[in-house]
C-alpha cells in the first residue's frame, strides 16, 4: 500500500523535493568522505572515547637474522618509555634480550623476548580479579586498580614475560602508571599505538638500523606484518601451547 | 596433685600459652606490615621465584585444614564411634588453620590493602577465584556442622552437615592442587595427578597435626589416650603416609618416562642442590621412611610416643615436599626453546636462586600462630576434648 502511495508524486511539492535531495545527497558524501580524510591524518590513531576494535590485532614479527648480539636498543628504548632501569632479580624486566644457541650445530640466535600477547592468555585465564585482560585489539594488559599482587600470572606465563613491582617507584612516566605491589608487562607501548603509533622498541631497532622488529595489524591483509607471515616461515614461541601469540619470529 | 593448685597452675599455663601464640601472631602481622611498606624487596621472592615461604606455610595450613577434618568425616559419614568423639575438635583444627593458612597468603599479596576486590572481582575462570569461593564455604560448611555436633536441638542434622562437609574438602583439595595443575608454563606443574596428590597429602598432614595437637591437649588436662586409639590412628596414618608416598613415585616415574622432563627430573633427584636434598632427606627420609618404620614397627608402634614423634616427621616431611613442589618447580628455568641453550639479562636458562629472609619466615609462622591462638582459646571456652565411651572399643582397636 506504501507503493501507491510513492507511485502518486505532488508535482507541486517536486522542485522543493528535489533541492531536499540534493542537499541530503551532499551531506551523506560529506559523512562518507569524512573518515576517509581522518585515515590520512595519524595512522591508526583512534578517539579516547572510541574502544579497542577486534577487526584489528596488533602484533610484531622479530627477525633474528637482523638482531645483532649484543645490541639492546630495543630493551633500553622500552626502559626509558616505560620507566624503569636495573637487572637485579627483582627489578621489572618488560623486554629482554635472549641469546640462544642450538646445542648439537652450535649456531646461535639474538632477539627480544617479551609479552607474547596471547589469543589465548594464561596468565588471563588464571588471574583471580580480573586485572589481567586483553583488549579486543589482541593487546594483553593488567589492569593496576584491580591487581592484588598475587603473582598467579607470573607462575602461568609461559615466557617469564611479567613482572612484579618489588619496591617503591619514583620518577614515572605519566603515560605509564606503575605501582608497588602489582604485576606488570610489556604493554605493546599501548598509549603510543592509540595515538597511531608503534611500540618503542621498534621505533628503536628502526632507528639503530637493523630493522628487526616490524609492528602490526595481523588482522588486516594488506599489512606488511601480515603479507610476511604469509610469506616467510615464522615461529611461534612455545607453539606446542597453541596459544596463538601475537608476536612471531623468523630466522630461528 | 591437689586440684586447686593445678587449676591455678593450669589457667596461668593457659594464658602464658595464649600470650605467646598471640605474641608470635603479632610479629607476623608486624613482618607482613614491613614487608607491605617497603616491598618484597625485603624478601627472597623475586620476578623468577615469585612464590616464597609464605606459600609454604600457608598451602600447609591449606592443605593440613582439609584434611583434619578427615577425623570428623570419618566419626559423622563413617559412623565410627571413635572417631566422633573427634569430630568437634577435627573441625575446629579445620577452621583455625584454614583460617592461618589463608592469613598469610592475603598478607604476602603484593596489595593486601585490595582484600574487597579479591572478594568481589571474581574471574570464574581463575582457579584462585573458584578457592575463594571454596574456602568461605569450606568455613560457613564447617561451622554449621560443629554447631550441629556442638548443639542437642541440631544433633539430627550432623549426618548430612557432615556428608557436606566432606564432599566439600574433597572439592576444595582438589582445588588447592589444581592451583599448580592448570600451570601449563612450568614442568613440575601441569597435572591431572597434582589435584588427587594433594587430597592424599592433606590425609596425610592433617591426621598428622591432629595427632600431635590430641597428645598436647590430653597432656595438658592430664589425662592418657586409650592405646587402642592411639593404635587406630597409627594404623591410618600409616596408610596415608605409604599413599602419599606412592603418588609420589607415579608422579616422578611419568616425568622419568617422558624425554623432555628429565633435565627437571635430574634436578630435582640428583643435582638440585637444596631441592634434591630436600627431597630424598626430608620428604623420603625424615617425612615417609622414618615415621613408616616407627607407625608399623611391632613393638615401638604401640608406644604413644613414637606415634607422636611419627607425625611430628610427617610434618617436618610435608613442609620438605611442599618447599620442594612450590619453589623447587619455580627455581628450574622455563624452557622456552627445547633444545637449544639460553641466556638473558633475566636469568633465562639458569637455575634461580632463593634464600627465605625473616620478614617471611615471620609471616608463615605467624600463620601457625593465628591457626593454634584460635584452637587453644576454642577448646578453653567450648566442649572440644574429645570425650570417648569406652565400651565401644576393644583392646584390639575395632568397635
Amino acid at each position: 500500500m506504501s507503493n501507491n502511495a510513492d507511485n502518486t508524486p505532488n508535482d507541486k511539492e517536486q522542485p522543493n523535493s528535489r533541492r531536499q535531495f540534493l542537499g541530503w545527497g551532499m551531506a551523506m558524501a560529506g559523512l562518507a568522505i569524512a573518515p576517509g580524510i581522518t585515515l590520512f591524518d595519524p595512522a591508526h590513531g583512534r578517539a579516547p572515547e572510541e574502544a579497542a576494535s577486534s577487526k584489528v590485532r596488533w602484533g610484531m614479527l622479530i627477525d633474528s637474522s637482523k638482531c645483532a648480539t649484543g645490541c639492546d636498543d630495543c630493551v633500553s628504548a622500552c626502559g626509558k618509555e616505560n620507566g624503569f632501569s636495573g637487572s637485579r632479580e627483582t627489578d621489572s624486566q618488560w623486554i629482554r634480550k635472549v641469546e640462544i644457541k642450538h646445542l648439537p650445530a652450535g649456531h646461535s640466535h639474538s632477539l627480544p623476548m617479551m609479552c607474547q600477547h596471547c589469543e589465548h592468555p594464561p596468565c588471563v585465564d588464571v588471574c583471580p580479579t580480573g586485572a589481567s585482560f586483553k583488549r579486543d585489539d589482541g593487546i594483553v594488559l593488567v589492569d593496576r586498580h584491580i591487581c592484588i599482587g598475587c603473582r598467579y600470572c607470573m607462575m602461568a606465563c609461559p615466557y617469564k614475560a611479567r613482572s612484579f613491582v618489588h619496591e617503591e617507584l619514583h620518577d614515572q612516566n605519566p603515560d605509564v602508571p606503575r605501582g608497588k605491589g602489582c604485576v606488570e608487562s610489556c604493554t605493546l607501548c599501548v598509549h603510543r599505538v592509540d595515538r597511531g603509533g608503534q611500540p618503542a622498541c621498534a621505533d628503536a631497532c628502526t632507528a639503530a638500523g637493523h630493522d628487526a622488529i616490524l609492528f602490526g595489524d595481523l588482522n588486516d591483509p594488506s599489512s606488511e606484518i601480515s603479507k610476511r607471515i604469509a610469506t616467510l616461515a615464522t615461529t611461534q614461541v612455545r607453539a606446542d601451547l597453541g596459544l596463538n601469540v601475537g608476536v612471531r619470529y623468523q630466522g630461528i | 596433685m591437689n586440684i586447686e593448685v593445678f587449676r591455678k597452675f593450669e589457667e596461668k599455663a593457659f594464658y602464658a600459652l595464649v600470650g605467646f601464640l598471640g605474641l608470635v601472631a603479632l610479629v607476623g602481622f608486624g613482618a607482613a606490615h614491613y614487608m607491605e611498606t617497603h616491598g618484597h624487596v625485603v624478601t627472597g621472592m623475586t620476578n623468577q621465584v615469585v612464590w616464597g615461604i609464605p606459600h609454604v606455610f600457608a598451602i600447609f595450613l591449606i592443605v593440613a585444614a582439609s584434611g583434619v577434618l578427615n577425623i570428623a568425616s570419618i566419626g559423622s559419614v563413617f559412623g565410627k564411634p571413635i572417631y566422633k568423639a573427634r569430630a568437634p575438635l577435627s573441625a575446629l583444627l579445620a577452621i583455625a588453620m584454614l583460617a592461618g593458612g589463608l592469613a598469610v597468603l592475603m598478607l604476602d599479596l603484593g596489595r593486601p590493602d585490595r582484600l574487597i576486590i579479591a572478594m568481589t572481582y571474581l574471574n570464574f575462570k581463575s582457579v584462585f577465584a573458584w578457592n575463594v569461593i571454596l574456602y568461605t564455604g569450606f568455613f560457613t560448611i564447617v561451622a554449621v556442622y560443629l554447631w550441629t555436633m556442638m548443639e542437642r536441638k541440631m544433633k539430627k542434622y550432623t549426618i548430612d552437615a557432615g556428608f557436606t562437609a566432606f564432599i566439600w574438602r574433597i572439592i576444595l583439595t582438589t582445588g588447592t592442587g589444581s592451583i599448580f595443575g592448570f600451570l601449563v608454563a612450568r614442568q613440575a606443574y601441569g597435572s591431572a595427578l597434582l589435584a588427587p596428590m594433594f587430597i592424599i597429602m592433606s590425609f596425610s598432614y592433617g591426621l598428622a597435626v591432629f595427632i600431635v595437637v590430641q597428645s598436647v591437649m590430653y597432656r595438658w588436662i592430664g589425662l592418657t589416650l586409650n592405646p587402642a586409639i592411639v593404635r587406630r590412628l597409627k594404623n591410618l596414618l600409616a596408610t596415608f603416609v605409604a599413599a602419599v608416598l606412592y603418588f609420589t613415585i607415579v608422579y616422578h616415574i611419568t616425568n622419568l618416562y617422558f624425554t623432555k622432563q628429565h633435565e627437571f627430573e635430574r634436578f630435582i633427584l640428583l643435582d638440585g642442590g637444596v631441592y634434591t636434598n630436600l627431597f630424598w632427606i626430608g620428604q623420603i627420609m625424615l617425612g615417609t621412611l622414618l615415621p613408616l618404620a616407627l607407625l608399623l614397627h611391632p613393638t615401638k608402634g604401640e608406644n604413644c610416643v613414637y606415634v607422636i614423634w611419627a607425625a611430628l616427621l610427617v610434618i617436618i616431611g610435608a613442609f620438605a615436599q611442599l618447599y620442594v613442589i612450590i619453589i623447587g618447580g619455580q627455581a628450574f628455568p622455563l624452557d622456552l626453546f627445547p633444545g637449544m641453550s639460553q641466556s638473558s639479562s633475566f636469568f633465562d636458562g639458569v637455575i634461580h636462586g632463593y634464600s627465605p629472609t625473616l620478614p617471611e619466615f615471620l609471616l608463615g609462622i605467624g600463620g601457625v600462630a593465628i591457626a593454634l591462638l584460635i584452637t587453644t582459646i576454642a577448646v578453653r571456652v567450648l566442649k572440644f576434648v574429645p570425650h570417648d565411651d569406652f565400651h565401644h572399643i576393644t583392646p584390639d582397636g575395632s568397635d
